[in-house]
């Protein structure tokens, strides 16, 4: 979400806000209308291949975050500048044409549009997964929601670049919480008894978070003392 | 149709695709486990470590 506010803030700075919150707010209710068609499908799968479904793609999903965020954070992959983007992408805005279609600048539209409808789909994601094993895609819809305010409103104060968010930190905690629920689902779809049910979740979430340290911890190690 | 491909095999699967067929490898034999009397909850866990750690080691040398 850092990624897409970071797009629409430099469409806004350099095209025009009009055309910029246009794509923006067309991109959310793609991706609502997006959530709101699966979300009932899903619903009327049997629980435990749900579960096994969300499990294994959680996993996949989550470990995406994980492995970039250890690389990250141990110095093997730089650190995502959105700086950079933000003076990457208003460079290639202020160099595009300007075309304009229903009164709107094309290219701010589009752009914005496309940043929020490719980030969100990851939010969308975790929505539909997280809701539909739970039996609230509705609650789950909400808690995201908060999420993109929370962004959103972060963006409005620092009006800018959001350089100052801890963007390596949240995606570690992120990738942490979708591999815990990847296993923990995962592994009952496959039909795995938890000893002790769901009183096992918290003992998953440790394993992983102290794995994820532990790797960070020997990757920083293994970095030679030049780079 | 190619991007359109490209896209979700880089959404789902992302930079290593071995990542994903290790977890697709690990949830086949955790089903296989389930089916006996041993416990298999143990399984999971230990074959993301493992994964995670090898994908790691190919880019940290």
């Amino acid at each position: 979400m850092v990624e897409a506010l970071t797009i629409v803030l430099a469409m806004g700075v350099t095209r025009g806000w009009r055309a910029a919150l246009a794509g923006a707010v067309a991109a959310v209710f793609a991706l609502a209308a997006i959530v709101g068609a699966l979300g009932p499908a899903l619903t009327v799968i049997p629980i435990e291949a749900l579960r096994l479904v969300v499990g294994a793609l959680l996993l996949v999903f989550g470990l995406q975050w994980l492995r970039k965020a250890i690389l990250r954070a141990s110095g093997w992959r730089a650190l995502r500048d959105e700086d950079s983007v933000f003076a990457r992408e208003t460079a290639a805005a202020k160099a595009a044409v300007s075309e304009e279609h229903a009164g709107l600048d094309w290219y701010g539209f589009t752009i914005s549009f496309k940043g929020v409808l490719l980030e969100g789909l990851e939010v969308a994601f975790i929505v539909l997964t997280f809701g539909s094993t739970q039996g609230s895609i509705p609650l789950a819809a909400v808690g995201a929601a908060a999420a993109v305010v929370l962004v959103v409103v972060a963006g409005i104060v620092v009006r800018g670049p959001l350089s100052r968010v801890p963007e390596n930190t949240l995606a570690f905690a992120v990738g942490v919480m979708l591999t815990t629920f990847g296993i923990f689902w995962g592994a009952e779809g496959a039909g795995v008894d938890w000893p002790g049910g769901d009183a096992s979740l918290p003992v998953v979430l440790a394993f992983v978070v102290l794995m994820s340290l532990g790797y960070v911890t020997a990757l920083r190690r293994r970095r030679p003392a030049t780079a | 149709m190619r991007r359109f491909a490209h896209f979700w095999w880089d959404f789902v699967v992302g930079d290593d695709w071995r990542v994903a067929a290790g977890i697709v490898l690990a949830f086949g034999l955790t089903a296989l486990l389930a089916t006996t009397s041993a416990p298999a909850w143990w399984l999971l866990p230990l074959a993301v470590a493992a994964v995670l750690w090898l994908s790691l080691r190919r880019v940290a040398g």
